[in-house]
């Protein structure tokens, strides 16, 4: 009888080691991923910042070494400065109004009553649409001649408006169209919070004889702030990533005032033929969204990727 | 909430919901009616017209596009799920400090935003004789939604107690048998969560698919589409067709699956 308990112990101990301390044989199961992280990420990341010293074209095998001219030209160059900042305002306006819907939806249709799920499902569908194809559907609402929107226009007795010839109104187009697009994402962040807010918290605000905006104020928004620094992280990235709904409405235009840093690198490249200044906006472009996610995330105390 | 603040409610969601559909329905009137048709994109067609999906499939090749977005997503979404969860499975059982490191190295590769690569990456590309070609694409897409992948399966490996996996040990299993035997099926709602947020963005990918497909037989919906729009300016008819067919098998798939498609999107937030 003993000795048998001792042998199984004895087995017991020897798994473990085996499994939380032994053989490193099981890493070799993350070394494909490894592979494929070092070939098409890391490789081009730092192959990027080499080019980024040179002023290759992007096709010939000539290129020679231009030290930190790409990058001073960054600090100089009006449409890459007229890039940035339309990438802030796609970004922070963008960031701004999902919060607005978002949340206002998630109060809403945290309600039960009927229709809710529908409405749900509604406000989410256009998160699941590539933004290619809402460009395409928002496009034909747009268009000078027989858009619905001119139409709107033309019957309340205004002229045809040629929506993406003024910059400033293409950028706010832009930002409300992957906005509209995105608010669903909010919402559902925002609904996942309110849903884990303990009802009995209410109860007791309500026997303490809080107001609805005492509850809201006091109760809901306290409690609901890993939910707004989820949604305002990922919103904010987002929109300072913003690629797809330009190149489809605008392709930076007119000339280049409405480009976004990523869309101004794709067009540095192909149509510029600059391989070499647009491999310095990738730099900074992979710069920024790494200091502003560090940032913010450090400010709205949300957990930094855990290992 | 007081009298008079829920019919507001119901109206600003009535407008909301008005405000989401409208692209959807001005895209299906505006394919059903013919060129010469001037009435309201805001009436729906008189009689269907089926022209304009007629040419959307023809010159617009959008079945192919349909076929080679399900090769891509379907490839690419299954060696998402297999590499992610072989890869998150050391990392979260054994925690050595060469292990938390590859850890934060694989979850840092999130914040590369694509577009920053883009030069680097095509040249590459077209140096391995990978533009044009679905092994190309798919390398990239797996390479770029990866590390959500083994964070999502190690943080839900970090959730199942490890007994099981010493149990199956006991009984002398080795690591693949217990891999495949114990730990993936327990896997599973993780697994719908990643297939969900992998195949929607695979579906949806246009940033890099657009430069490295550029070939009408290899190219998936959204460049496919964004080509298509940008030659039918004056035939908006067929790009509304276009878009609304690339549309549709999301569209099925939402209808089926809605309830997962939220509770996935939430899960991959909440990173």
């Amino acid at each position: 009888m003993a000795t048998t308990r001792l042998k199984t112990t004895q087995r017991t101990r020897g798994y473990r080691a085996k499994t939380h301390r032994g053989s490193g044989l099981i890493n070799l199961l993350y070394i494909p991923a490894l592979i494929l992280f070092a070939i098409f990420m890391v490789y081009p990341l730092v192959s990027g910042i080499g080019l980024a010293f040179t002023d290759w074209n992007g096709y010939s095998a000539a290129r020679s070494f231009v030290g930190f001219d790409n990058f001073s030209r960054l600090f100089t160059d009006p449409v890459f400065g007229q890039s940035l900042v339309n990438t802030f305002i796609y970004g922070v306006g963008s960031m701004i109004l999902q919060q607005i819907f978002g949340l206002g939806l998630a109060l809403a249709l945290d309600r039960k009553f009927r229709g809710r799920t529908t409405a749900r499902a509604i406000v989410y569908l256009p998160v699941l649409v590539s933004p290619v194809i809402m460009g395409t559907m928002y496009y034909l609402l747009l268009q000078y001649n027989d858009g619905a929107f001119n139409e709107i226009v033309v019957a309340l007795g205004g002229d045809r408006v040629a929506w993406f010839a003024d910059s400033g109104n293409a950028v706010a187009i832009i930002v409300a169209i992957n906005s509209l697009q995105f608010m669903g994402i909010s919402m559902i962040i925002y609904l996942a919070g309110l849903q884990s807010i303990p009802e009995m918290y209410y109860e007791a605000a309500s026997l303490d004889g809080a107001s609805t905006w005492h509850k809201f104020r006091y109760v809901t928004v306290p409690l609901l702030q890993p939910a707004f620094a989820t949604s305002i992280v990922l919103n904010l990235i987002g929109g300072l990533k913003l690629f797809d709904i330009i190149k489809i409405l605008t392709n930076g235009g007119p000339g280049y005032s409405t480009n976004s840093v990523s869309t101004l690198i794709s067009i540095t490249y192909f149509d510029n033929q600059n391989a070499g200044y647009a491999s310095a906006m990738g730099v900074a472009l992979f710069v920024i969204i790494l200091a502003v996610t560090l940032v913010m995330n450090k400010m709205l105390g949300r957990k930094q990727l855990e290992a | 909430m007081t009298r008079i603040s829920k019919p507001l409610v119901a109206v600003g969601l009535i407008v909301v919901c008005f405000v989401q559909l409208l692209p959807f329905y001005v895209a299906f009137t505006t394919s059903l009616k013919p060129k010469t048709d001037l009435s309201s994109q805001l009436l729906p067609p008189t009689e269907f017209y089926f022209g304009n999906f007629a040419s959307a499939l023809g010159d617009g090749n959008i079945l192919r596009a349909i076929f080679n977005s399900i090769v891509v997503t379907g490839v690419s979404t299954l060696l998402v799920c297999v590499l992610g969860a072989l890869a998150a499975y050391p990392l979260a059982r054994r925690k050595t400090w060469v292990n938390k490191v590859v850890m934060v190295l694989i979850l840092s590769m999130i914040m590369v935003p694509p577009l920053s690569i883009l030069v680097p990456l095509y040249s590459m590309m077209s140096d391995f004789g990978a533009i044009n070609t679905y092994w190309g694409i798919i390398l990239v897409m797996v390479t770029t939604h990866l590390s959500l992948s083994v964070f999502l399966y190690a943080a839900f490996l970090r959730t199942i107690p490890t007994s099981l996996e010493e149990a199956a040990r006991l009984d002398g299993a080795n690591l693949f048998q217990v891999l495949f035997h114990v730990v993936f099926p327990l896997l599973k709602p993780v697994t719908a969560t990643v297939i969900i947020l992998t195949g929607i963005a695979t579906w949806n990918e246009y940033a890099l698919s657009s430069y490295i497909l550029t070939k009408p037989d290899v190219q998936t919906i959204a460049p496919a589409i964004a080509s298509f729009f940008s030659t039918q300016s004056s035939n908006l008819g067929a790009a509304a067709a276009a878009a609304l067919l690339a549309l549709a098998p999301v569209l099925i798939a939402y209808l089926f699956l809605q309830k997962w498609f939220m509770k996935g999107m939430v899960a991959g937030a909440e990173k």
